[in-house]
């Protein structure tokens, strides 16, 4: 039976001059997956079952009208809604294949693999170096001075801030200007070898020049990082993602390629939403 | 023209979509006229409707400016998305479209004033204003299409072209004859010639806003692998 069974099958190898599907070139990893998530504040139900697969080294946009649970599931990522008294995260998550909600895993260790950058610059009230150097120092990831010293500067460079710190390396960080410091808040989120950012409106604050150059950045950072944006900036979520998912009233209404969400979307919350008409 | 049924939260950008939809709306209105009048004043030989024609083409070339200056405005000023960015782009082209069909029916008239008396089969006269006819037809359609966002519609009209393509020909023939036959014809058959390639190309041009129409209503384009596979499923 099994041998005529086999017979009928088309052959599973393709022939090598097939054509390439590009699908096939395209399809990234998937870093985090992410299934039925629901996060309970109390009573309240803030998020209804989300899913959603976020691939590695891409740009991800959340997009949706305040109070929708686009920054609520990103907190869930590294889940800072531990801290959040009342706070009830159900369903799974996982990174690489790894529950990050399972009993045994090292929350601290997870916020260093996801690390986060939030809507208003909050730099340590400390020198530039140490703001840098503080997450290196606490996982002991430098074996020596001079180790130390190479991340700071390395991750400073990621971060597209050491040419104009170099000189005041010991100043405060308090003391550079609003863009500076969400880049040294970034460099400070990549100091301790994270595979994930979150970034939780990260230009809200600055300038438009400021967002440039933070763009830019975040351009520069995804071919090594998996990154995840919330953004209240339809614009800026086209210009710097390369999927976006859109979010009402705790709900995943609609995913895909940025480019097919901006010029094409399929459900009609979301052109509504991206067109800024009201239903 | 919202397409989801919903108003901008913002009345005046809803307000301007729908003063762009309307002055493409009006641009296609003259473009038509001209064209009727541009084959009028050839047929007819009437000089004073082909300066009409040839001086209302300046204000179909005015309507296309402005609508691209509306269309750059609110790119610059809304950040439009969608559905949205894509009325405004096609209306640009849409635009473009137009003008040149104003063009042509220019170019009719024109030619129409450089020459003289010919006696011709009155089977030829019949042949321009049939191709006439269609053409304007596809433009009317085109427009309709683009106007209610009719992917069905806009497809029929590119599935029509052949049929302008086939009296093009069957025109140029028929002049081929008359230039042979006697060689006193062959000024005036040369230009009949450029004002019967002229109606062809205004049927390019419909043909044009229909793929226009077709990308405003879906966000695809309208290649030839659609419209193929549009042709077969009407066959089954």
């Amino acid at each position: 039976m099994d041998l005529l069974a086999n017979k009928t099958k088309p052959p599973v190898t393709k022939p090598l001059n097939a054509p390439l599907d590009p699908l096939d070139m395209l399809e990234p990893n998937i870093r985090l997956t992410a299934r039925d998530v629901t996060v309970h504040y109390g009573a309240k139900q803030a998020l209804h079952g989300i899913s959603i697969d976020i691939p590695d080294r891409a740009v991800t946009a959340f997009i949706g009208p305040s109070g929708c649970g686009k920054s609520t599931f990103l907190r869930c990522i590294n889940r800072m809604n531990d801290t959040i008294e009342g706070a009830k995260v159900g369903g799974r998550i996982e990174l690489d294949g790894q529950d990050i909600y399972a009993p045994d895993l090292d929350v601290v260790e997870l916020r260093a693999r996801v690390g986060m950058v939030f809507q208003k610059p909050n730099p340590f009230p400390k020198s530039i170096y140490d703001n840098v150097a503080y997450g290196p120092r606490i996982h002991g990831l430098a074996r020596s001075k001079a180790d130390l010293d190479e991340i700071v500067v390395s991750s400073l460079r990621k971060a597209g801030l050491f040419e104009e710190v170099k000189d005041r390396l010991n100043e405060p960080g308090t003391g550079l200007s609003g863009g500076q410091q969400q880049r040294l808040c970034i460099a400070r989120a990549i100091a301790v070898g994270p595979e994930v950012i979150l970034m939780d409106e990260p230009c809200s604050a600055l300038d438009p020049i400021a967002t440039a150059i933070i763009e830019e950045l975040i351009d520069e950072l995804r071919t090594n990082y998996t990154i995840v944006i919330v953004t209240h900036s339809m614009q800026q979520a086209a210009r710097v993602s390369q999927k976006t998912a859109f979010f009402h009233l705790g709900n995943l209404i609609e995913q895909g390629d940025t480019e097919e969400i901006f010029t094409n979307p399929v459900n009609k919350q979301t052109q509504d939403y991206i067109m800024g008409r009201i239903g | 023209m919202p397409n989801t049924g919903a108003e901008h939260i913002v009345t005046a950008y809803s307000e301007e979509l729908l003063s762009l939809a309307q002055s493409i709306a009006e641009m296609g209105g003259l473009v038509e006229v001209a064209v009727e009048n541009g084959t009028r004043a050839l047929i007819k030989l009437d000089r004073e409707l082909a300066d009409v024609t040839i001086i209302a083409d300046q204000r179909i070339d005015d309507m296309q400016r402005r609508i691209d200056e509306m269309a750059v405005s609110m790119i610059a000023r809304r950040q439009p998305m969608a559905s949205d960015l894509r009325a405004i782009i096609t209306a640009i082209h849409v635009a473009g479209d137009l003008e040149r069909i104003g063009d042509m029916a220019k170019q009719l008239a024109r030619r129409s004033l450089k020459i003289e008396g010919i006696n011709l089969q009155p089977t030829f006269y019949n042949g321009v204003k049939n191709m006439t006819a269609l053409v304007l037809r596809q433009v009317k359609d085109a427009l309709d299409a683009y106007g209610n966002r009719d992917a069905a519609a806009a497809i029929e009209v590119c599935n029509h072209d052949d049929e302008v393509d086939a009296m093009h020909t069957s025109l140029f023939r028929e002049l081929l004859t008359y230039m042979m036959e006697d060689p006193r014809n062959i000024t005036t058959c040369t230009h009949l010639l450029f004002c019967a390639k002229n109606l062809e190309r205004v049927g390019d041009h419909a043909t044009n806003i229909a793929e226009r129409a077709y990308y405003l209503a879906t966000g695809k384009q309208l290649t030839p692998e659609v419209q193929e596979l549009q042709r077969q499923q009407i066959k089954i």
